[in-house]
């Protein structure tokens, strides 16, 4: 078990797989961390020797943001947007897409699943 | 795509005058636009712009968040119309 930026415990896996368990860290910075701390594609978390860890720990700390801190950065951004009365924040408000996507179909990750139009009749399968 | 920085943020040339002009003169002057493609520039922070959206002038009173941002993104051209509760009696009819 190697607790990595708070409450992250990733597993079993190759340290540059596991990494991206954390986050704010995917694919390439993954591979940063490994690449300056020359840790091995092939090594495990599990197999990561205590100062290893630490050292993972450190870089992160002092070179990216992460987890909580990145999570409330982009909520803010979010809700300055939103605050400030523009396009982009009404459409936040409103959870509809906000890059110019079509809305006439489609746009169900932003929408939620469909709701039932009241008094629409259901198509009667032959 | 974001606009190369070496060409600098886009605002209608009038702008700027009028900007100043208000500035200059008795404030609370409000500049009726129809560039809503201009950028807000810091020193438009304060004044009251009335921007066009096809229809009307809306009003934007241009704060310091607001720069960076374009005039037209502060003055929607669409209206949103929800789908409303449909009408009993409409519906009763159709089945009847």
């Amino acid at each position: 078990m190697a607790r990595i930026a708070g409450v992250n415990i990733p597993t079993g896996k190759p340290v540059w797989i596991a990494l991206r368990y954390i986050y704010g860290v995917g694919p390439k910075r993954a591979r940063d961390i490994c690449n300056s701390l020359k840790i091995s594609d092939a090594k495990r978390v599990n197999q990561l020797t205590e100062g290893e860890v630490l050292k993972i720990r450190e870089f992160i700390d002092q070179n990216y943001k992460v987890e909580g801190d990145l999570r409330r950065d982009v909520a803010m951004n979010i809700k300055r947007l939103m605050d400030l009365g523009c396009y982009r924040g009404l459409r936040h408000r409103k959870g509809l897409p906000v890059r110019g996507q079509r809305t006439h179909t489609n746009a169900r990750t932003r929408k939620g699943p469909a709701r039932p139009i009241a008094g629409k009749k259901i198509a009667v399968k032959k | 795509m974001t606009r190369s920085v070496w060409k600098g943020p886009f605002v209608d040339g009038y702008l700027l005058k009028k900007a100043d002009k208000v500035r200059a003169s008795g404030r609370h002057d409000i500049i009726k636009t129809w560039s809503r493609r201009s950028t807000i520039l810091p020193q438009f922070v304060g004044l009251t712009f009335a921007v066009y959206n096809g229809h009307k002038f809306l009003p934007v009173s241009v704060t310091e968040n607001m720069i960076g941002h374009k005039f037209g993104e502060f003055s929607p051209t669409r209206i949103f119309i929800q789908h409303g509760g449909v009408d009993k009696k409409s519906e009763e009819s159709k089945e009847g």
